[in-house]
């Protein structure tokens, strides 16, 4: 027995609880059963608490009738519809903000971005103070300033601010006509999406033969020609099918066409105001990460400042840009949900009214964080996609 | 024949045990006790003649007065309250959540929110119905004139759902504006966002005060509503939710026998009558049936008054909201208020 002790043991498996991976996995398994433990107990006790206080539960309140009104709804709703439809209303109303103060922050941040790296110094110095002032002020009070200055700053109904006799301009909001679209307007839209798809063949043979033979072709006017031109040659041939509701002064409001509210303009202002600031910041950062040899080889290449910039610098600089810009973008949209502030149905603002009226806290919250969490994930998901695009740029 | 002694001594000390009630009062009425103060939720933006606070932090008000009533029955101490400002929006989270033990925010009883809600009221401290108001110069006469007006309303009240029934009802058609508080509604009125600001009548009168120029602005006659405004606990709460009652009871049942802050000590030593007896605890054990110190109406009419007095001094003629006693006058003199008995 003794010489056995002696002898080199084989080579043996670990024991299997000694196998890192599989005690990774148990540690995890444990963790995750722990949680659900605790969220169970959570669950329960919610549940358990809330049939004591008499509290009703469960999501049957979506299927039944609202009783109040919205001011602005993208879709068909008033007091008879369901709170399920009001949810999807203020939904609805997020997105429109949402998508508005993006795009118009982008503009902001991108004009503003590269007018602070002007060699001008007016331009440079206004947009600092500009950057400066904008992200040190609480949005809250951004908001509420931009709302009181809409408001003190348009006239009442009875001395709109007119366009002719169409658009309106007052406290109440912009009015515009409403476009009613008749018979045979379907052939524009058919004239519209062929002339997209001839824009985008047009793009690549330019492309193409550019990087062929080194010969240039205006692919943007000539694209903004087809896409304009094609759906009038349409509207025409098929008797224009398009005529208009036009805003009229009643008694009290402005009735009739399409109307922008003072509180939408407000929130849209001070969204795309404050969000721009930042999105200026990431903008210079982006520009002033690119070498310098890179704006010496494209003025050695004899391009102009604004050539440099948008053929050499932008591009590579947005492999810089978008993954901050991303955040901010999701910020804008969390942002949105100050609309309660200033009167603006957005979904927050839909969901704590439904949250008082049936008094199911535990749902409406619920239903809240899911659908704020989808709008992240969604917006991350999108910018991700575009920035693995942008990235492939690089040889 | 001893043994029968101990049993009945027995039995005797644990009905007299039960009767101090200490151990089953409910557990709001426990946790106000071992707390020592009541925490009374009211309203947030400062409702002139209801709730208000003072920059030293001092409240008053006809909602404040009935907190500190109860907080007078339970201690003895109109100071032993604490107030949390809500919005019309947070109210009723926070009392579900218990962040409050009662609420009395000119909150109206309706079924939903006495049996969804998960809530109990307890009363109707004023009875009050909704409103409209519109500035002078609209020229305006009736609500029924109000066909495509937009309309600033607060949101979650019955207010936002009474107005949507009462344009619908009307074949009118109105553009709602909605803000989470009076003082986010209040500059867009008056910037001209909204035609009409429409609430409770009480809450119309009370806003009207807080504006530069009050007489620019006129209430229409039309009421197109029930707003029975009261106390509000937690569904099932019935201990605690019988001191609130009673307390709400003592003030108009002294109003009624004309016990004032004034007389209450001479009538305590003198008065013949045997409800007024009763009710200042001269005779009779409310006080115990209640969980309360045996002078627990005694104190809130001497401390704060009693319904008459508590009205008129936050709201009555003689405040700058000058309303009248109408459906809030006893029922003796035609009005609503009306005290269950002191029996
Ligand atoms: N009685 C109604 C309305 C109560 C209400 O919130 N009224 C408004 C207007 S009088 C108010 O108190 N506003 C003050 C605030 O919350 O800012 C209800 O219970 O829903």
């Amino acid at each position: 027995m003794a010489s056995a002790s002696h002898r080199p043991a084989p080579p043996r498996a670990t024991a299997f609880w000694r196998d890192p991976r599989v005690r990774a996995l148990f540690a995890q398994a444990l963790v995750l059963g722990l949680v659900l433990l605790g969220a169970a107990y959570l669950v329960r006790n919610t549940l358990l608490n809330l049939e004591r206080l008499g509290v009703s539960s469960g999501f049957g309140f979506l299927n039944t009738t609202a009783g109040f009104d919205i001011s602005q709804t993208l879709i068909a709703y008033d007091r008879t519809y369901s709170y399920g439809r009001a949810f999807i209303v203020g939904l609805l109303n997020t997105f429109y903000v949402a998508a508005v103060g993006i795009l118009l922050a982008t503009v902001i941040g991108f004009v503003m971005g590269i007018a602070r790296l002007s060699s001008n110094w007016l331009v440079a110095k206004v947009a600092a103070a500009y950057i400066e002032i904008v992200r040190n002020v609480p949005l809250l009070l951004q908001l509420i300033m931009w709302y009181v200055v809409v408001l003190g700053g348009l006239p009442a109904p009875r001395n709109s601010l007119a366009l002719g006799e169409s658009v309106f301009l007052n406290v109440r909001g912009l009015f515009i006509p409403r476009p009613q679209f008749e018979e045979g307007f379907g052939w524009v839209v058919a004239a519209f999406l062929a002339s997209v798809v001839a824009v985008v063949v047009l793009a690549r043979w330019a492309r193409r033969r550019f990087e062929a033979t080194g010969q240039p072709f205006p692919v943007f006017w000539t694209s903004l020609g087809v896409l304009f031109g094609l759906p009038a040659l349409a509207f025409l041939l098929a008797g224009q099918p398009l005529s208009f509701e036009y805003p009229v002064l009643g008694r009290f409001r402005i009735t009739g066409g399409m109307v922008m509210l003072p509180e939408f303009m407000a929130m849209v202002l001070g969204l795309s105001v404050y969000t721009g600031a930042f999105i200026a910041e990431i903008v210079r950062g982006g520009i002033l990460a690119i070498s310098k040899g890179q704006w010496e080889a494209a003025y050695a290449l004899g391009l102009s400042r604004g050539q440099a910039l948008r053929l050499i610098i932008v591009p590579q600089a947005l492999r810089v840009i978008i993954p901050p810009q991303t955040s901010q973008y999701l910020n804008l949209t969390k942002n949105s949900s100050l609309g309660v502030a200033i009167g603006y149905p957005d979904f927050f603002n839909v969901a704590g009214t439904i949250n008082n009226q049936t008094g199911q806290a535990v749902e409406v919250i619920a239903i809240t964080m899911a659908v704020y969490l989808t709008l992240s994930l969604l917006i991350s998901a999108f910018m991700n996609w575009y920035n693995a695009r942008m990235a492939l740029v690089e040889r | 024949m001893r043994l029968l002694g101990t049993v009945v001594a027995a039995t005797m000390a644990a009905a007299t045990g039960l009767a101090a009630g200490s151990a089953l009062a409910g557990p709001t009425f426990d946790a106000v006790r071992e707390k020592g103060f009541v925490q009374c939720g009211v309203n947030s933006s400062g409702l002139p003649g209801f709730a208000t606070v003072d920059d030293q932090g001092n409240w008053s008000g006809f909602d404040i007065d009935l907190c500190r009533a109860i907080a007078v029955a339970v201690f003895g101490d109109r100071n032993a309250v604490k107030f949390t400002p809500l919005t019309a929006k947070e109210r009723f989270t926070a009392l579900q959540s218990g962040e409050i033990d009662v609420l009395v925010r000119n909150t109206t009883w309706t079924l939903t929110r006495d049996t969804a809600l998960g809530l109990d009221f307890l009363g109707v401290n004023y009875y009050d119905g909704q409103g409209f108001m519109v500035p002078k110069s609209l020229g305006v006469k009736s609500a029924l004139e109000l066909d495509g007006a937009s309309v600033c309303v607060q949101t979650g009240t019955t207010t936002e759902l009474n107005l949507a029934d009462f344009f619908r009802a009307n074949n009118m058609s109105y553009e709602p504006v909605v803000f989470e508080t009076n003082d986010e509604l209040l500059p867009a009125f008056q910037a001209g966002r909204c035609d009409v600001f429409t609430t409770d009548q009480s809450g119309l009168y009370a806003t009207r005060t807080k504006f530069e120029n009050p007489d620019d602005y006129v209430i229409l006659p039309e009421v197109i509503s029930k707003e029975p405004l009261g106390p509000v606990v937690r569904h099932g709460d019935n201990e605690w939710g019988d001191v609130v009652r009673w307390t709400l009871f003592a003030m108009i049942e002294a109003e009624e026998y004309g016990v004032t802050s004034e007389n209450v000590d001479e009538l305590r030593a003198n008065s013949t009558n045997p409800t007024i007896r009763r009710l200042l605890g001269v005779e009779g054990e409310f006080g115990k049936n209640l969980g309360l110190p045996q002078d627990w109406a005694y104190q809130i009419i001497k401390q704060i008054g009693n319904y008459g007095e508590v009205f008129e001094r936050n709201l009555g003629m003689n405040t700058p909201l000058k309303i009248a006693r109408g459906l809030n006058d006893l029922w003796t003199r035609g009005g609503l208020q009306y005290s269950m008995p002191f029996r």
